[in-house]
């Protein structure tokens, strides 16, 4: 690892704007780390040099006129779920076999336009469906972390998971990821790097390729809070072409940074306290609890009753938003098309051979859910339930509680292909227990590095906030990254 | 609730998506893991509550109804794999 790529984006943009260094020296820095890291991580599954190289050349041009934007000269990994104008966009899937579209999502055109430089394109679950990145039909994504003494392959988490990779090892700057269950949450903790969720509407959707609607939203993972803050506040707006954006004006996230926690609530809801949950994790919790007490803050425990229903709504709600939205993949319009003797054998071949094994399970729970006859007992029951989970939330806040403070992940970083997990697609799916409620709420959640475990693991912690307040979540995720400092893999790759 | 192997069938069917007979065996045993799963939805007294249409309180953004947007068929179906002078082509429908 180079010195340039071992700045966070705060100190990269003191010295760009110093014209101590120059955003194409800082971008090649990353082209050389990626080009020697990323055989081994499979961080990236496109990396996009030449257009780098040229958007960090003009970003020089801008900052020699003293006329930088806020990420000027900043290289940034994409997730491959937002649209790239004419670059690889394919939500890691082969049914978008060399899909290029012509257009540019509204969180990637928000960076550009604050003059961040892209470096390529990163590896994901299939469509997110998933929390390992073993579903990318890429392949799987390594954990630049490993245990003490072990050379075992980990998973970086998911479905983001070449994007906290990618940021842990220091092949971007920063990342744009998405959440949907956990997506940006999960992968953060694996990896010891920052990640928030924020509340839904605040990012656009527009450009993003859809999984569930109603409950995808971007943000960004970073390596420390201040990076996650400062790239919040560019890849979030209002706009006009996602109707359900949101329209309120962008804080800025960063100001937050250092304020006082004194006189804060900070909500304990016991129901996070899972049966099979490592020791290790009530520890952490404990000693976040004991952190932010010091900081000022005032400790109440609460109810939120329905969560352990978070999950099993999840299940019911997502793959039915999905079902829907990726009745789109028919082998017209774009991407791959097998043929077949008439239309209908058209469709199912193609469909067939383009989607991964966890995206037909979910098509297809989705479509049985939705089904005639079933509709009442599955998806209104448990949109029902939904409404139960937002009214938890809201009764605690209403309570006066500021944020909730919970473990991020039931476990730290599991093995690649770990036969117990394969074994049973539920399984899979309690990794995101503690992240799934906030997606369900649409409530803001921040996923920030608490400690290591036995194993020389990163675990994280979460802070739930209530809608569009991301920067309690920034100032009280502050405060337990000065007490918990900061984590990074030693480098073997 | 849970599923056999011809509603596996029939759901392959609705989805569109081509399932071979050893695929639909597998998947019988999978769905129903997962409809297992989401059954403790059912002590859920649900009774009275309304089902959520929107997470976050906001009215529907309007616009007038103008063309905004448009002469883009090129575009459209550049990245389409069987094209004809920017038609999409699909196999014979109506014989």
């Amino acid at each position: 690892m180079s010195e340039l790529t071992s700045l966070t984006i705060a100190e990269a943009r003191t010295k760009l704007r110093a014209k101590e260094i120059k955003a194409t020296e800082l971008t090649e820095a990353y082209i050389s780390a990626i080009e020697a890291a990323n055989e081994k991580l499979n961080a990236y599954i496109k990396v996009t040099p030449e257009k780098a190289l040229q958007m960090a050349e003009a970003s020089d041009a801008r900052l020699a006129g003293g006329k930088g934007g806020a990420l000027e000269g900043i290289p940034l990994g994409i997730k491959d779920l937002f649209a790239t104008e004419g670059i690889h966009t394919q939500a890691c899937s082969h049914i978008l076999d060399g899909f290029k579209p012509h257009y540019e999502s509204t969180v990637t055109q928000n960076l550009w336009d604050d003059g961040a430089v892209m470096l390529g394109k990163l590896n994901m679950d299939e469509f997110a469906m998933g929390s390992s990145n073993e579903t990318s039909y890429y392949g799987a994504v390594i954990n630049p972390w490993r245990s003490g003494g072990s050379n075992q392959q980990l998973v970086p988490g998911g479905s983001s998971g070449g994007s906290a990779a990618a940021v842990a090892a220091h092949l971007c700057a920063g990342a744009t990821a998405t959440d949907t269950g956990g997506s940006i949450r999960q992968p953060a903790a694996f990896t010891g790097t920052v990640g928030i969720k924020p509340t839904y509407g605040r990012c656009s959707r527009w450009g993003t390729v859809a999984f569930a609607s109603s409950l995808d939203q971007a943000g960004p993972i970073a390596r420390d809070v201040r990076d996650a803050a400062i790239l919040l506040r560019s890849m979030a707006s209002v706009d006009s072409k996602d109707t359900t954006s949101v329209d309120l004006p962008v804080p800025d996230y960063e100001a937050a940074l250092g304020q006082s926690l004194k006189g804060m609530k900070i909500g304990i809801p016991d129901e996070y306290r899972v049966d099979g949950m490592p020791e290790e994790i009530e520890t952490l919790w404990q000693q976040g609890i004991a952190w932010l007490r010091d900081a000022g803050a005032e400790i109440v425990n609460i109810s939120l009753p329905h969560t352990k229903y978070a999950l099993p709504a999840y299940y019911i709600v997502a793959p039915a938003e999905a079902s829907s939205n990726l009745a789109r993949y028919d082998g017209v319009r774009y991407g791959l098309r097998v043929d077949g003797k008439d239309i209908v054998d058209m469709y199912e071949k193609t469909r067939a051979a383009g989607f991964g094994k966890e995206v037909k399970r979910r098509i297809m729970i989705g479509t049985y859910v939705l089904s005639a006859g079933y509709y009442d007992a599955y998806y209104i029951r448990a949109q029902k339930v939904r409404t139960l989970i937002k009214r938890d939330f809201e009764l605690a806040f209403n309570a006066g509680i500021d944020a909730i403070l919970t473990p991020a992940t039931p476990s730290s970083a599991f093995g690649v292909a770990d036969e117990n997990l394969a074994s049973d697609p539920v399984k899979m799916y309690l990794n995101d227990i503690f992240t799934v409620t906030v997606n369900m709420a649409g409530l803001p959640g921040i996923a920030v590095p608490a400690g290591l475990d036995h194993k020389g693991l990163p675990l994280g912690l979460q802070l739930i906030g209530k809608p569009f307040d991301e920067e309690t979540l920034f100032k009280t995720a502050h405060v337990i990254e000065q007490a918990a400092g900061r984590f990074t893999p030693a480098k073997w790759w | 609730m849970s599923v056999d192997f011809a509603t596996v069938k029939r759901v392959a069917r609705l989805a569109r998506i081509a399932v071979s007979e050893e695929e639909a065996n597998r998947m019988v045993g999978e769905l129903n893991g997962i409809l297992g799963f989401v059954e403790q939805l059912s002590e859920v007294d649900v009774e009275g509550v309304e089902a959520m249409t929107s997470v976050t309180p906001m009215e529907m953004k309007k616009r007038r109804d103008d063309v905004t947007d448009g002469n883009k068929a090129a575009d459209i179906v550049s990245n389409a794999p069987v094209t004809d002078q920017n038609f999409f082509l699909v196999p014979k429908v109506v014989e």
